[in-house]
């Protein structure tokens, strides 16, 4: 078994080293202080072409699968948590559920010029009395000739602010629930009926825009029905999916650049008459965190791997979103501690990597939610089926 | 054994619950966005006699019991945590070590005022190389005649700079004297000392954490508290106290915490029941639930044995470990039981998840206090452990 990376993601890993290293590190602060999403950078990053890094060629991306994808998030989560959020949004789910479901005449529309970051993407599938309950949808959809009406909305949208294209989830049959009543649209925000509403004033990963949508007679031609009618639910699983493998992967990063600011400041600071890297407490938690990160790391790129070819993955990228969250979690709780006051000082990137982390065990389905779906799926194998 | 509260500490607790509600609650979200110190909240607590908890009678004190005391941290900690540090500072560090150390003439001076909240104690002990090593700090005082002359810094100073609307701060600053470590009350406006800088915080954002420079700073002997030398004992029963003021607050928080999400998981329905019935958030409600009432019965034990004029070597840094560890966990797991609403600034939980991870740095690093543990339970067999 061969567990190097190719040399082609070994060059990307080292482009885009230098991206995060000389374009996104310096502002991840200010993004944050300033509540805004860094949309200079995204554009830049769209320029190198790394907004497609996951999408065939032939249709603007650079073809460098989900281990290239995986590079991407794990090097942008070491440095700005909110940076990663908002390509985590436009490539793994936005952009992703057209690549998956779309007609060529969809994905040569709205794949191509998303993958080439010249417009950006959102996902929008949660509502006030559906968060982890997906299903319990709301917003309607309803057939008018050549065109669909869709009414309701939608709450905590990530990139909702500044996307130009958006996959809803909307009710196109009530009396079917998940299975048949729930169908996919592409939207195109500048579309009358479309509206967003507010944005969310949140703990950490302030330097994205997390907002309600309004859609008050939405029309959406039926040429823009994503996948099959009443196949909806199909597609934003196999959606979600995906971004839970790349979401552990910037999770892998964030706890990596917790550990390594750990030991660094380990071996600087004094007290008691030695440096705390010659404290057994210090030392204890550096070790634990170093060996979740190892084991989160293989993970990862099995995860990868598995996907790049072919291979079923649901249960496994589940736990690459759960084990990943909660290993950034601990890891940069750690890092805090041994900070002291500076880890709860808003002058030093800790307290910042700490409330970022937070939405990880949330978002993108909470960790029970992955739980549910990694537990269902070893009783399956049983004949067992379990709800949540 | 009786383990109830007094009759009068029921009502005391009501009454300060009812402060809590009325006062706080309406104020705390945009406190804690403005990051301002709570003036109006501070002023209504003194004429409540808050600010003089403890203080007897006689210099315009409450006369409360440290029991009591305890009950009403815990109160304010419910709805802001930022006041429990305040008030934990003023009166349980500075206040109580003038009433414990101080001569009569210091006493008279400078604990009705304190009382009234005219001014208010700020702590002074951490140094840039000495936080979680006070053994050896840099700040000097050098005895000159009748005086002494302070030169250092000092950071991380709670209640450090009140504002120019607010009521003026008393120093209760540490340094290395001729015999030891000194303590002196050194109050704000002496020529000499400075305050400088504001430490952004993750939480407690409305306790003013300041940075104070002191440069010839000229203080009168009698301001000295205690003998030279006697510094580390006055922190000592300080930061002994802090603890279990620290272990109350950790309570307000963690049942606030946990009140507030259960009452959502009560009403929050998804899978067309309340969440409330998923074992998963029955789990995280118990181990909650479990740890709060553990460390009820530790902070309130060790609130009583301070009133029985006990030391506390051993209890004080059980309590502080302990009280951080419950308010991590329960803000975490209620946070983790409100998903999406648990991480919106406009939601209780985000702020109680921030204020809350204080309390594993803030009185000493939990650490730092396990090492006091051991040492004690391995002085049982004649084992002196070596830091």
């Amino acid at each position: 078994m061969d567990f190097s990376f190719s040399p082609e993601h070994v060059a990307l890993r080292r482009m885009i080293r230098d991206f995060a290293t000389n374009e996104v590190a310096p502002i991840a602060a200010e993004i944050d202080r300033e509540h805004r999403v860094p949309m200079d950078v995204l554009r830049e990053l769209g320029e190198t072409g790394l907004l497609g890094v996951c999408f065939p060629q032939e249709y603007g991306g650079m073809g460098a699968g989900e281990t290239g994808y995986c590079i991407l998030m794990e090097e942008l989560g070491r440095v700005c948590t909110s940076t990663a959020t908002n390509v985590g949004a436009h490539i793994g789910i936005g952009a992703m559920a057209i690549h998956l479901d779309g007609t060529e005449e969809q994905r040569r529309k709205y794949l191509v010029p998303l993958a080439r970051g010249e417009k950006f993407a959102a996902f929008g599938l949660t509502e006030s009395n559906a968060g982890s309950d997906a299903a319990n949808i709301n917003t309607r959809a309803v057939r008018d000739g050549d065109e669909w009406v869709i009414n309701g909305g939608k709450i905590y949208i990530t990139n909702g602010g500044y996307a130009d294209v958006i996959t809803i989830m909307a009710v196109t049959d009530p009396t079917l629930g998940a299975r048949g009543g729930i169908t996919a649209f592409i939207v195109e925000t500048d579309w009358p009926g479309y509206e967003v509403a507010r944005e969310e004033d949140k703990m950490g990963i302030r330097g994205t825009s997390t907002v309600e949508l309004v859609f008050d007679n939405l029309r959406v031609p039926h040429g823009n029905v994503l996948g099959k009618v009443g196949e909806g639910f199909v597609t934003f699983m196999k959606s979600l999916d995906m971004g839970r493998l790349t979401l552990g992967a910037a999770c892998l990063g964030g706890a990596q650049a917790a550990l390594d600011w750990s030991i660094e400041w380990a071996t600087k600071r004094e007290q008691f008459g030695s440096q705390l890297a010659q404290k057994q407490s210090v030392q204890w938690m550096i070790a634990d965190v170093a060996t979740e990160i190892e084991a989160l790391r293989s993970l990862v790129y099995r995860v990868a791997w598995m996907v790049d070819t072919d291979q079923p993955f649901s249960r496994v990228a589940a736990m690459c979103k759960l084990y990943g969250s909660e290993v950034a979690s601990r890891a940069i709780d750690a890092a805090l501690q041994i900070h002291g006051g500076l880890g709860y000082s808003r002058d030093y990137p800790i307290e910042r990597a700490f409330r970022d982390a937070r939405i990880a065990e949330i978002f993108e389905g909470t960790n029970e939610i992955q739980r549910i779906v990694i537990a269902s799926r070893l009783f399956r194998e049983h004949g067992v089926r379990v709800s949540p | 054994m009786d383990f109830s509260l007094s009759e009068e500490q029921r009502m005391f607790r009501s009454m300060f619950e009812d402060f809590s509600t009325n006062e706080i609650a309406p104020l705390a979200e945009e406190l804690d966005h403005e990051e301002t110190v709570p003036l109006g909240i501070l002023e209504k607590a003194a004429r409540q006699g808050f600010l003089g908890a403890t203080l007897p009678e006689a210099y315009f004190g409450a006369d409360l019991d440290f029991l009591s005391y305890a009950l009403l941290i815990e109160a304010l900690a419910k709805e802001c945590m930022s006041l429990s540090v305040t008030l934990g500072t003023h009166v349980g560090l500075v206040a109580m070590s003038v009433l414990r150390h101080g001569t009569d003439a210091q006493m008279e001076e400078i604990l009705p005022p304190l009382a009234a909240g005219e001014a208010v104690g700020a702590y002074a002990m951490t140094e840039p190389d000495a936080g979680s090593d006070t053994t050896r700090l840099e700040t000097r005082a050098v005895r000159d005649g009748d005086e002494y002359v302070i030169d250092g810094v000092k950071t991380w100073v709670a209640n450090g700079d009140m504002g120019a609307e607010g009521p003026s701060a008393v120093f209760l600053v540490f340094a290395q004297a001729a015999d030891g470590i000194t303590a002196f009350l050194v109050p704000g406006g002496t020529p000499g000392l400075t305050v400088g800088y504001r430490e952004p915080t993750l939480g407690l954002r409305n306790v003013p954490f300041h940075t104070i420079y002191l440069e010839g700073c000229r203080v009168p002997a009698g301001k000295r508290l205690g003998a030279e030398g006697e510094g580390p004992e006055i922190a000592a029963r300080a930061e002994e106290r802090m603890a279990v003021t620290l272990g109350a607050g950790a309570l307000g928080v963690a049942s606030s915490s946990l009140d507030v999400a259960t009452q959502f998981a009560s009403e929050r329905v998804q899978f067309g029941v309340p969440i409330a019935q998923k074992q998963a958030i029955q789990a995280y409600v118990a181990r909650s639930a479990a740890e709060i009432e553990a460390l009820r019965h530790l902070v309130y034990h060790a609130a009583w044995q301070l009133d029985q004029g006990a030391r506390l070597d051993f209890h004080a840094p059980v309590v502080k470990t302990f009280a951080a560890r419950v308010a991590r966990d329960v803000t975490d797991y209620m946070v983790q039981v409100m998903g999406g609403y648990g991480y919106m600034e406009d939601y209780p939980l985000a702020r109680k998840y921030r204020d809350a991870r204080a309390l594993s740095l803030i009185g000493g690093p939990t650490e730092v206090h396990e090492v006091r543990i051991a040492e004690q339970v391995f002085a049982e067999c004649d084992v002196e452990i070596v830091p």
